[in-house]
């Protein structure tokens, strides 16, 4: 397919609260991954960065921080900020610029020293911003819309606290194998049910933590991977960074009220739903090829919701998908083998990235403990605050 | 702290979005610069009240403090309160709110009705500022 690019190299900073600068766990990450391709940081043509706005840096930097830490070589370089999807969106533009002749290696970071406690908005009175209306107005963190999201999938499709409590059993188990999770404990369904209610029905053990961390990879063409001598690297294939559509129906962070369908009917399909469509046509798969994915648990109910999504099951069927095993390791799809953001915590710019690495690793065959079997077409999907898809297709 | 989001006391209270002249799409909150509705030329947005009635989509609370900007005074033991998305039929919309003080997710079921009603979101030495608050509908204030 003339649309690939290749995965040279894969690496990362251990995911903690290390109190560190953002700028140092995207360096670690990126020489991590120059050394994994074997690459000098001299053969980078282009950086592409995942921006922070937090870590003591000022401004929305990226892309410029790391290349000056790494020794300014003179490559290109870009910073793309786009919330959570950044890592995605950083790695659209990297693949943009190969598949354009732009540049024949792109390094891409991400990483980020993440603020204790909820998220929240940047300072002062700015009631044009929704993200602090729905803070200002009516107190609505993040959990709130998970705790909502929650709640609603209990009364349409019966899933129950049970339920998502096995979610995060399932990827704590994974997590536990995987060296640069934050947490690498096993957790129990009685701890969950144990752990305080944050927005209810969710408990603290339902909701994914804030983290520092840092994640890297270095693309390339073909050609060069060619002569490179990586004769079957790993392989991107689809990058889906689409937008919604009007009307978007489902309440969505941070807006305070949908759409509204009294003009134009609902989309056949919701906004998460759509990101995925696009990464299946964009490389000709389906939900039947994959084996494996990595999804955007910022919430154990969230990660059903992710199944269903993806096509993994019909609507509705999320939550015996998992009382069956299928998504466990092991499993016909395991999901989240790096062990999710359960085992992570969110460190925003660099997450979608580490995803792309657990996809590197697994289609590699050098995931270890946690390898799932025979793997050879992986996908990654998230979704960045504010209308930001993003998904990655990646194949061996 | 946001003009023209609501008006009106006691049952004439109502939440104010606005309506496009040219594709009847409708807008909370208010949207007063553009239509968003991507197969619309544009027309007029005018001001338009909500309906007072709408059924729970979904509902949760938050146990823990939230951050500024939210106003609460940290020396008060934290009070958890509801918050509820409802759907309102006729505008065919989901509109998040606070449930009225008293209400806690025990009380609420997904589907149930409720109303809007006027509430206090904080207040200092000068200032009370009002809000909205949805209340299931033959519960007394
Ligand atoms: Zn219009």
């Amino acid at each position: 397919m003339t649309g690939e690019v290749a995965v040279l190299g894969a690496g990362m900073h251990p995911w903690g609260k290390w109190g560190r600068s953002f700028v140092e766990y995207g360096t670690v990450a990126a020489r991590a991954a120059l050394a994994d391709a074997g690459l000098d940081w001299r053969d980078v043509g282009s950086v592409v960065g995942a921006d922070t706005v937090r870590g003591g840096y000022p401004g929305y930097v990226a892309g410029a921080t790391f290349a000056r830490a790494l020794g300014w070589q003179g490559a290109r370089v870009t910073s793309v900020y786009a919330a959570c999807a950044s890592g995605a969106q950083a790695v659209g533009t990297a693949r943009a610029q190969i598949l354009a002749g732009l540049a024949d290696v792109v390094l891409v970071v991400g990483a980020d020293s993440a603020p204790k406690g909820f998220f929240r908005p940047a300072g002062g009175d700015r009631a044009d911003d929704p993200d602090w209306l729905r803070f200002r107005v009516l107190g609505a963190t993040n959990p709130t819309y998970f705790g909502l999201y929650a709640r609603r999938r209990m009364a349409v499709h019966g899933d129950t606290p049970e339920d998502f409590a096995r979610v995060k059993v399932k990827n704590s188990a994974m997590g536990a194998l995987n060296p640069y999770a934050r947490y690498r404990k096993r957790v129990t369904a009685e701890e969950v049910a144990a752990s305080a209610v944050v927005a209810d029905p969710l408990r603290l053990l339902d909701i994914c933590a804030t983290s520092d961390g840092g994640a890297a990879l270095v693309l390339s063409s073909m050609d060069f991977a060619r002569r490179h001598g990586v004769a079957e690297p790993v392989r991107i294939r689809a990058v889906s960074t689409v937008t919604p559509r009007y009307p978007n129906t489902v309440l969505d962070l941070p807006d305070i009220a949908t759409d509204s369908s009294v003009a134009v009917p609902p989309p056949d399909e919701t906004f998460r739903a759509s990101i995925a469509r696009a990464a299946y046509e964009e490389a000709g798969v389906g939900p039947e090829d994959l084996s494996f994915a990595e999804v955007y648990d910022l919430s154990t109910a969230l990660e059903l919701q992710w199944y269903e999504d993806l096509g993994l099951c019909g609507e509705g069927e999320a939550a015996k998908l998992l009382r069956d095993g299928v998504t466990a390791l092991g499993g016909r799809i395991p999901v989240n083998s790096s062990g999710g953001l359960a085992s992570f915590g969110e460190a925003v710019p660099a997450q979608a990235i580490a995803q792309v690495c657990e996809l590197v690793r697994q289609l590699r065959g050098e995931a270890t403990d946690r390898q799932v079997e025979g793997a050879r077409v992986g996908v990654s999907a998230n979704q960045g605050l504010f209308g930001h898809g993003s998904a990655v297709i990646a194949v061996r | 702290m946001v003009a023209g989001w609501f008006t009106g006391e006691g049952e004439g209270f109502r939440l104010l979005g606005t309506r496009c002249s040219a594709c009847a799409s409708v807008f909370f909150p208010r949207e007063d610069v553009f239509c968003r509705n991507p197969g619309c030329p544009g027309g007029e947005l005018r001001e338009v009240p909500l309906s007072r009635r709408g059924r729970v989509w979904s509902y949760t609370d938050g146990r823990y403090r939230p951050p500024s900007p939210y106003v609460s005074d940290p020396e008060l033991p934290w009070e958890p309160y509801a918050l509820i998305a409802v759907e309102l039929a006729e505008e065919r919309l989901v509109v998040l709110g606070q449930a009225v003080p008293g209400v806690t997710v025990a009380d609420l079921a997904v589907g149930m009705e409720v109303e809007v009603v006027p509430g206090v979101l904080n207040e200092d030495a000068e200032t009370v500022w009002t809000t909205w608050q949805w209340r299931p509908t033959g519960v007394a204030a």
